[in-house]
């Protein structure tokens, strides 16, 4: 991907280093003896979970270490420099000039009060000693290299006025700003939607060929790193487990957990009829719980006697490093962790969409020109002047049809709308317009006005388990009132259906006594799920349920939705804004954008052409962990219009790179079908896009 | 995978599915890793005692909120026995020893009409203490009703409730009272009245922002979709998180109410005289201030440590409960 200058000494070396954290009298490892080598010109990416001490590491390595933080060994070499004996005024010297950091969360990382540009002047002027006018204009340049729109009126706007996206890439240009030789990233486009992080990912790796720095790009997408990085570190526990170039561990991973992990994520147009995915039982040890030998060996499939002592790291000859006692067997292809075959084969005769929803279906849930609309708060002037409240389109006229025992899946970037149309379904909101029928009788938009036959059928899983569960009532008591209360269960009775709902989600059936903050993230979902399964409701809207749980954790929360759907032959609504996940999961996706439908296909048919042309930005956009993968390049200019002033005509007309002109501008498009009987909301037909469009996902 | 209606497919695949998932946590786990410490004092909620000790540990682990909690539980019990430490009536007058300087005798000295001022400050202490007690309880149950109904109700309610509150707090409390006062007449169940209507809004201001911020969670809107009724999801699953808040908020509040049942005393206009109130004695004692100090310093004093010990108090029930989450 770019150039690695091999004869120059590393930029940074960290060696043996261990970092601890201070509990009370007690301090525990945070990070175990990790060594890692970063040469000139290279991106490396630090990979692992949460928990796993990766963004410790690059907090040392910025020694941002903060009161509670101890190295407690090894070394960390900066240009030929032990960093970790520099004072904080020698440290000053390299903070920002030589070594620079781009955080998480832009909001935080930037003062609400000064503008935009002003704070990358000041870098400037402290750190180059410019003139406030030669200042400005450099502001203006770097501005202009990480892409922003409009530089001029981004200097001059304060941070709450710029897009997500926006800050992230001021955040960028500051770090930047220095010509750094190393920059360390930390999760920099997490928090951003796929498209955005698509645009200044592609940004970032153009500007790391121009510029030669260094970089430690840390994050737990491996498909960011597909997409960015040279060579990948996988940490796990707090202790690095595999170090290997990028292809090589994405072909041939050797470490266990590298492997699992790799199976954990559903890749982009893979479905649930021919993948199974592979789940990691268990969960990350907890700091101050981590296990004596191998740290992966509670959840280690290939483990044995030897394991419970702690593997050294091991050098292979060709240049890689793992943590495995049982590597060369494994480099062998003798064993392996990934047992599941990753394809099986679908049986049974495709029908078409159309023929399905109209001859085959059964027919649970439709939604007719479903609209949400918000008032937005009227200033003391409009109220004045009677001018009537103007309205964030949430949801805008959605039509949609739901079988019995199918899953829908509703992809849509934050903002699109996905989510309010979820909870207009259940009755969290109340719909403005449109009606919405559960097995043929009209639901009222009120919850209030819901009888508990309808209350019955609808459950919702939320999206953050941390929030799902009351922290003051035990697991067996939040799950024992729907029984209670819908299913009208005498409390024995509802006590021996909470044992079996546990064992149904596999939680041990003591689990019933315990309370919510002595159970993992990745148990509390389990838990809500058997909640929602409680009632065995006809309709179960389940809102972005794993997109805050940790990969290894996800992959076994699908499997158990997608188990227990088929179990009780529940109709599912499936919401989020991972198509990878979506395309597994569902068996017809919707595509939303500004609370409009784009695009209603299979989910077979979703990853080839003809698709509609917001999909098929999304697909060129999301990061696919396997770098063997080629993906069609189109990337959205702008930001998602907001939701008070919605586009006229076409919603997708401001961003989109099939533009006709007028048409598009003034007039609605209609629906138009193709063959498989899939739905495209666009003026262009569906021939002529097929024939415009490629597949974007090629084998290489 | 309804496209292929086939139930070999299905069986297929969910036998794949359970084969490979393994329970999350199965036995052979659990017992590897130590059972984590429970982190939160409310982890116990059904062991209420174990909480009280535990709160009680976190404030005497810190100096000032040691402090501050020995006051208080001092003024406690003197207030609960207080006939029984008294040596003298509370009215009662030795002319002969008026105006008399702490001696073994007196051990706070007399005041002009020869009234014991360590027996008024004991027996003031039980009047006070009930009485700001009292008054502030009434106004964490009134704020705590309007605050939760304005938080989850929201909608044009709120929005009446919450402007009548802010014209209430935006006149400073003593001003507020005195105006009350000024209605009603100075009396004892005046200042209770006084002490709720300053108050409710306060309280309901914290707990109102509380429940804004955990009705939106999971756990209520799941109550929701089970067709709780709106006490129950009030009372049952709101209430128990706001209770941390809530409780630093009441004791600060009785801190609070002591120093204005002190003050309008002071001022004449709380409880009346013969009523050993401290705020009372320290203004009867103002004028003879030269010649008996110790009749208004002892009483001023009284307040001044009650109010800083609830204080320092309140201020450690935050530290322990913040710190545990
Ligand atoms: S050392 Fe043993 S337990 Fe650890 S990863 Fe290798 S095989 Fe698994
Ligand atoms: S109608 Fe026009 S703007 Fe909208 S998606 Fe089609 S081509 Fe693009």
């Amino acid at each position: 991907m770019n150039t690695i200058t091999k004869d120059q000494s590393p930029t940074l070396i960290i060696e043996d280093l261990t970092v601890a954290y201070r509990y009370g009298d007690l301090l525990l490892d945070a990070v175990r003896d990790f060594s890692l080598q970063i040469a000139a010109g290279q991106t490396y990416g630090l990979v692992g979970e949460s928990g796993s001490g990766k963004t410790t590491v690059a907090m040392a390595v910025m020694r941002y270490l903060g009161d509670t933080g101890v190295v407690r060994a090894g070394k960390i070499e900066f240009d030929g420099r032990d960093l970790l004996s520099l004072n904080t005024s020698e440290m000053r010297q390299v903070w920002g000039a030589e070594m620079s950091l781009v955080p998480q969360n832009p909001l935080s990382s930037l003062n609400p009060s000064i503008r935009v540009g002003e704070q990358l002047s000041e870098i400037l002027r402290h750190h180059q000693g410019l003139d406030r006018e030669t200042a400005r204009v450099k502001t203006l340049e770097l501005f202009r290299m990480v892409q922003l729109p409009d530089p001029q009126w981004v200097a001059d706007s304060y941070p709450h006025q710029i897009s997500g996206g926006m800050r992230q890439r001021v955040l960028i240009a500051m770090a930047l700003s220095t010509t750094p030789c190393l920059l360390i990233l930390d999760e920099p486009t997490t928090s951003l939607d796929v498209t955005t992080q698509a645009s200044i990912l592609d940004r970032m790796s153009e500007l790391i060929i121009d510029l030669q720095s260094s970089i430690l790009y840390v994050t737990h997408n491996l498909g960011v790193v597909a997409q960015i990085c040279d060579r990948v570190a996988v940490l796990y526990a707090g202790e690095l487990v595999e170090d290997a170039a990028l292809e090589d561990l994405f072909r041939m991973p050797l470490h266990p957990y590298t492997q699992g992990l790799l199976d954990s994520v559903p890749h982009l147009g893979e479905t649930k009829d021919e993948v199974q995915l592979g789940a990691i039982p268990g969960q990350i040890p907890a700091l101050g719980a981590r296990p004596e030998g191998c740290v992966f060996e509670p959840r280690c499939p290939l483990a044995i006697q030897i394991c419970s002592q702690r593997p050294p790291i091991i050098s292979t000859n060709n240049g890689r490093k793992v943590r495995c006692h049982r590597w060369e067997e494994i480099a062998s292809g003798s064993i392996s962790a990934r047992e599941i075959p990753r394809e099986f084969k679908k049986e049974g005769t495709e029908i078409t969409l159309d023929q399905y929803e109209n001859e085959h279906g059964d027919t649970i849930l439709d939604l007719r020109d479903v609209e949400v609309h918000f008032p937005l708060r009227r200033s003391i002037r409009e109220v004045i002047i009677t001018e009537p409240a103007r309205k964030v389109k949430a949801v805008d006229g959605i039509s949609l049809s739901l079988q019995r025992a199918q899953t829908l899946g509703l992809v849509g970037e934050s903002g699109s709308g996905k989510t309010t149309l979820g909870r207009a379904i259940v009755g969290l909101v109340e719909r403005t317009n449109g009606d919405i029928d559960l097995f043929g009788i009209s639901l009222p938009p009120a919850l209030s006005r819901r009888d508990f036959k309808t209350l019955h059928q609808l459950q919702m899983v939320f999206q953050n388990p941390e929030q799902a569960l009351n922290p003051y009532l035990s697991i067996g008591a939040s799950m024992r009132r729907p029984l209670m209360r819908l299913a009208k269960k005498s409390r024995r009775e509802a006590d021996k259906e909470v044992a079996n709902l546990l064992k149904a989600v596999q939680l041990p059936p003591d689990y019933a006594f315990r309370m919510p903050n002595q159970i993992s993230g990745g148990e509390k979902q389990r838990v809500a799920i058997a909640r929602a399964f409680a009632t065995n409701p006809g309709l179960l809207v389940a809102d972005e349920p794993v997109s805050s749980l940790d990969v290894s954790v996800q992959a076994s929360i699908l499997n158990l939705l997608n188990e227990l759907q088929i179990e009780h032959e529940t109709t599912m609504l499936f919401i989020s804004h991972n198509l990878a996940v979506v395309g597994y999961l569902a068996d017809v996706i919707a595509v939303i954008y500004l609370g409009k439908l784009m695009e209603v296909s299979r989910s077979q048919d979703l990853f080839k052409p003809p698709y509609h042309p917001y999909t098929e930005a999304l697909l060129s956009a999301v990061p696919i962990p396997d770098p063997s993968i080629q993906q069609g390049r189109i990337r959205l200019k702008g930001d998602v219009p907001s939701p008070v002033n919605t586009p006229s005509g076409c919603p997708f007309h401001t961003r989109c790179p099939h533009f006709l002109g007028d048409i598009c501008v003034s007039k609605k498009p209609v629906w138009q079908m193709d063959a498989n009987g899939n739905r495209i909301y666009c003026h262009i037909p569906v021939e002529e896009l097929g024939a415009k469009q490629k597949n974007m996902i090629k084998q290489e | 995978m309804t496209w292929y209606r086939n139930a070999g497919t299905r069986l297929l695949l969910n036998s794949r599915v359970s084969i490979s998932s393994e329970p999350l946590s199965s036995n052979k786990q659990s017992s590897k890793e130590p059972q984590r410490e429970p982190i939160s004092p409310y982890s116990q909620a059904a062991n209420r005692t174990n909480r009280i000790i535990s709160l009680f540990r976190g404030l005497y682990a810190k100096p000032s909120s040691a402090i501050g909690t020995t006051i208080f539980l001092i003024f406690l019990t003197v207030a609960l026995f207080g006939p029984l430490i008294a040596p003298y009536g509370v009215n009662e007058q030795i002319a002969a020893d008026a105006r008399q300087p702490p001696s073994l005798q007196h051990w706070f000295g007399t005041d002009n009409l020869g009234r014991d001022v360590f027996t008024r400050v004991v027996i003031g202490a039980r009047d006070i203490l009930a009485l700001a007690g009292l008054g502030t309880l009434l106004a964490v149950v009134c704020g705590t009703a309007f605050g939760l109904l304005s938080g989850y109700m929201g909608a044009w309610f709120d929005e009446g409730l919450m402007r009548l509150f802010d014209s209430l707090l935006a006149m400073p409390a003593l001003l507020l009272s005195l105006l009350l006062l000024g209605i009603l007449g100075p009396s004892r169940s005046s200042v209770l009245i006084v002490i709720v209507i300053v108050y409710t809004p306060i309280v309901a201001r914290v707990v109102r922002s509380v429940v804004l911020s955990v009705k939106t969670r999971g756990f209520v809107e799941a109550s929701r979709l089970q067709g709780e009724s709106i006490p129950y999801i009030l009372f049952r699953e709101i209430l128990p998180s706001t209770l941390p808040a809530l409780t630093v908020e009441s004791a600060l509040r009785f801190s609070y109410a002591i120093f204005l049942v002190a003050s309008l005393g002071f001022l004449g206009v709380g409880v009346q005289p013969p009523n050993p109130d401290w705020g009372l004695m320290v203004k009867e004692a103002r004028v003879h201030v030269f010649q008996i100090p110790w009749a208004m310093y002892f009483p001023a004093g009284a307040i001044a440590l009650v109010v800083i010990g609830v204080n320092l108090m309140s201020d450690g029930i935050k530290r322990v409960w913040q710190k545990s989450g």
